[in-house]
C-alpha cells in the first residue's frame, strides 16, 4: 500500500493551467465516485480551491505516476501541462498535507480559509466512501497539524489585506465598530469592498455619497444604510467617525482648511479617514490634526506586506513543529505497515519535489 | 519596623518585577504567551503589600501611612487595587503590564530609604486624620493609573500617527478606551483627593501651610486639567500627557515637601 499526492498549485502553474483541472464542488461527489472506479486507488480524497487541485491517493502501485492516473480520471489523452502536475511519495506527501491545512503552502501564507477547505474535501471524500483507514488517520492528523500550527505559532497573526487592515486599524481606535458613524465617499468596488469589511465586523451605521447620487442609493439600499447626496457631504461630518474616500477626483476634495473647523465641533472624537482613491482625496497635512488618523492606499499595504512578512519568519517555528508530527506519522505508518505486511513507506526525512 | 515587615514589601517587589519582566519578555518575544502570569505576579504582590500593611496596622493601631515607607506601600497598593478594580474594563493584561514597572518603582523607592524614613511615629488616633491620609492616597493611587493609561494613550497615538503599528499596537486597548479610563480615572483621583484635602481642614491641630499650599496646587493642576476636558478645549493627546506631568510633579514634590516625616497630615 502506497501514499501519494498527485496535482497542481499555485506553486507550479498559473491560473490558466490551474483551472483546466479544478473540480467544481457541484461536480465533487461524482468525482469521487470515478476516482473510486481507477483500480489503481484504493483510497481517495481530492482537494480544489481556486489554488489548487490535488489528489490524495493510497494505491496498491509502488510505481504509480501522474500521467496515468489523470488519464483516467479526465479522460485525457496526452497531457500537454504535464510539466505543471507534481508527484509526492509517502512521506512528503504527508508534509505537504499538514503544511496545506496549517495555510503554509498558500498564495497568502497563514490564511485559515484553506482549513475549512480540506475539512469539506475530506466529509465529502468519507461521506462517498472513498477514505479508509490510512487517509482516515492522516487527515485527523492534518487537521490536529493545522490547529496546533496556528495555536502555538504568529502564523496566522494580523491582516494582509488592504481592506482588513483598516478594520483593523479602526478597531483600535473605537473598539466596538457598532457605535461608529461610516461615511462611504465613492460608490466604486474598493468602497464597497472596504465598507463590507466594516460590515462583517458589527458597523451598522452607513452613509454612502457619490457624485452620482443614484449609484450612491444602490450602494446604500445593498449594504442597509443611507444615501447622501454628494453636495450634502460636508455636513454630516461633524458626527463622523470613520471617512472611507476613493473618489476619482482630480485633487484632494478632504483638505485640513476643511476639517480644521469641523474638529472643534467635534467633542474631542478621533477621526479615521481611509482614503483609497488615486490620486489621494485627502490632503496629507490633514493627518497632522489632533486626533486625526489618516491612512492612503500606500500606508495600509505597507502594513499588510510587513505582516506577511513577519508571517514568512514564523515559517521555520512551523516547519519545526509540522515535522515533529510528521514522524509521528510516519511511526505510526511503520506500525502499519508491520502490521498489514503491505503498507510501503519510504525512509525517514526522504524528501519529494517540493511544490 | 521588624525585618519581617520589610519582607512582605520586597517580596512585593519581586513580585511586580517579575509580572513587568514577564510582559516585556512577552511582547519582544512576539509570541502568544499568557499574560496570566503578569496577573498572577501583580495579584501575588498586592496581597504581600496588603499582608504589610494589615500587621503595620495592627501594631500601631492606626492606617499605617506614618512615615514614607508606610506611605509609598499605601500608594503603591492604592494604585494596584484599582488596578484590579477596573483592569477587566480595559483589557487587564495590558495594563498590568504597565502598572507593574510602576508599582515596582514604587517600591524601589521605599525599600531604598534611609532608616530615617522608616520610624514610626506615636500619634494619637484622630478619626479626621485617618481619612484625610488615606483619602489623599488612595488618590494618589488613582492619579497614578491615570499616569499609566496617558502612557499607553500615548504609545498607541504614537503608533497611529507613524502610520506603523507594531505588535504592541494590536494589544493594547483602542484609543477611545484609554482615553474615557484616563479621563475617569482623573475624576476619581480629583474627587478621592477632595475629600482628602477637605479632611485635611478638620483634623484640629495647626495647619502647615506649605504642605496645604502644596496640596491645594496640585488640586488646582488636576482640576484645571478636567475642566479643560470637559469643555472639550484640550485634545485627548495633551490630556494624557499632563496627566503624566502632573503624577511626576506630585511624586518629585512628594519629596521635596516634607510630606508626612514631619507632620502626620499634608
Amino acid at each position: 500500500m502506497n501514499i501519494y499526492c498527485f496535482g497542481i498549485s499555485h506553486h507550479t502553474a498559473n491560473i490558466e493551467v490551474r483551472e483546466r483541472f479544478a473540480i467544481p464542488d457541484s461536480a465533487l461527489a461524482d468525482s469521487l465516485m470515478r476516482l473510486a472506479r481507477i483500480r489503481s486507488v484504493d483510497e481517495g480524497v481530492l482537494l480544489s480551491t481556486c489554488n489548487r487541485t490535488e489528489f490524495y491517493i493510497v494505491s496498491p502501485d509502488a510505481q504509480l505516476t501522474v500521467e496515468p492516473l489523470f488519464h483516467d480520471f479526465y479522460g485525457l489523452g496526452e497531457i500537454a501541462e504535464l510539466q505543471h502536475l507534481f508527484r509526492l511519495p509517502a512521506v512528503p506527501t504527508v508534509r505537504h498535507l499538514f503544511r496545506v491545512a496549517s495555510g503554509l503552502e498558500s498564495m497568502v501564507v497563514g490564511e485559515t480559509e484553506i482549513f475549512g477547505q480540506v475539512k469539506r474535501a475530506y466529509d465529502a471524500a468519507a461521506r462517498s466512501g472513498t477514505t479508509g483507514r490510512i487517509l482516515n488517520r492522516l487527515f485527523q492528523k492534518a487537521f490536529q497539524v493545522g490547529k496546533h500550527v496556528r495555536s502555538s505559532t504568529g502564523i496566522t497573526r494580523g491582516r494582509v489585506s488592504v481592506g482588513s487592515v483598516a478594520v483593523d486599524l479602526a478597531q483600535q481606535i473605537f473598539g466596538n465598530l457598532a457605535g461608529c458613524k461610516i461615511m462611504i465617499l465613492g460608490a466604486g468596488e474598493t468602497s464597497e469592498r472596504t465598507a463590507r469589511s466594516f460590515q462583517s465586523r458589527g458597523a451598522k451605521q452607513l452613509f454612502v455619497s457619490n457624485r452620482s447620487y443614484e449609484r450612491a442609493a444602490a450602494l446604500a439600499k445593498a449594504m442597509g444604510g443611507r444615501a447622501i447626496r454628494y453636495d450634502d457631504w460636508e455636513e454630516e461630518f461633524r458626527d463622523l467617525d470613520i471617512l472611507v474616500s476613493s473618489t476619482a477626483a482630480p485633487h484632494a476634495i478632504v483638505t485640513r482648511a476643511k476639517i480644521e473647523p469641523i474638529l472643534r465641533m467635534r467633542r474631542d472624537r478621533p477621526l479615521f479617514i481611509i482614503d483609497l482613491a488615486m490620486p489621494r482625496d485627502v490632503e496629507p497635512a490633514v493627518h497632522d490634526l489632533d486626533g486625526v488618523f489618516v491612512y492612503d492606499l500606500d500606508s495600509l499595504q505597507a502594513i499588510a506586506d510587513r505582516t506577511l512578512e513577519a508571517r514568512r519568519k514564523e515559517l521555520v517555528a512551523c516547519d519545526g513543529l509540522i515535522e515533529k508530527h510528521v514522524r509521528d506519522f510516519q511511526v505510526w505508518l511503520n506500525r502499519a505497515a508491520e502490521g498489514a505486511a503491505e503498507v510501503t513507506v519510504l525512509p525517514a526525512g526522504t524528501q519529494g519535489p517540493r511544490t | 519596623m521588624s525585618s519581617f515587615d520589610r519582607f512582605w514589601v520586597e517580596l512585593a517587589l519581586i513580585c511586580y518585577v517579575v509580572g513587568f519582566g514577564y510582559s516585556v519578555y512577552s511582547l519582544a518575544a512576539n509570541r502568544f504567551l499568557t499574560p496570566r502570569l503578569t496577573f498572577l505576579a501583580i495579584c501575588a504582590g498586592f496581597l504581600c503589600t496588603t499582608s504589610f500593611l494589615f500587621d503595620r496596622g495592627h501594631a500601631i493601631g492606626r492606617c499605617p501611612i506614618t512615615n514614607r515607607f508606610e506611605v509609598l506601600v499605601f500608594m503603591t497598593w492604592s494604585m494596584v487595587l484599582i488596578y484590579l478594580v477596573i483592569g477587566p474594563t480595559y483589557r487587564l493584561s495590558l495594563m498590568g503590564a504597565f502598572t507593574a514597572p510602576v508599582a515596582s518603582a514604587l517600591l524601589l523607592l521605599a525599600v531604598s530609604l534611609s532608616p530615617d524614613d522608616l520610624a514610626t511615629r506615636k500619634i494619637k488616633v484622630n478619626p479626621w486624620l485617618e481619612a484625610h491620609t488615606s483619602f489623599s492616597m488612595v488618590a494618589c493611587g488613582a492619579f497614578a493609573l491615570a499616569c499609566v493609561a496617558g502612557v499607553m494613550y500615548l504609545v498607541q497615538e504614537q503608533q497611529l500617527k507613524t502610520r506603523q503599528p507594531g505588535s504592541i499596537f494590536f494589544r493594547l486597548p483602542p484609543i477611545t478606551a484609554l482615553s474615557v479610563a484616563n479621563s475617569r480615572l482623573l475624576w476619581l483621583g480629583f474627587t478621592l483627593f477632595t475629600v482628602g484635602l477637605s479632611t485635611g481642614f478638620l483634623i484640629g491641630q495647626q495647619i502647615d501651610w506649605v504642605q496645604a499650599a502644596w496640596s491645594i496646587a496640585v488640586w488646582c493642576v488636576y482640576g484645571g486639567i478636567l475642566i479643560a476636558r470637559a469643555r472639550h478645549a484640550m485634545a485627548a493627546k495633551w490630556v494624557a500627557r499632563l496627566s503624566i506631568v502632573a503624577f511626576s510633579l506630585l511624586l518629585s514634590t512628594f519629596w521635596g515637601i516634607r510630606f508626612i516625616s514631619d507632620r502626620p497630615s499634608l
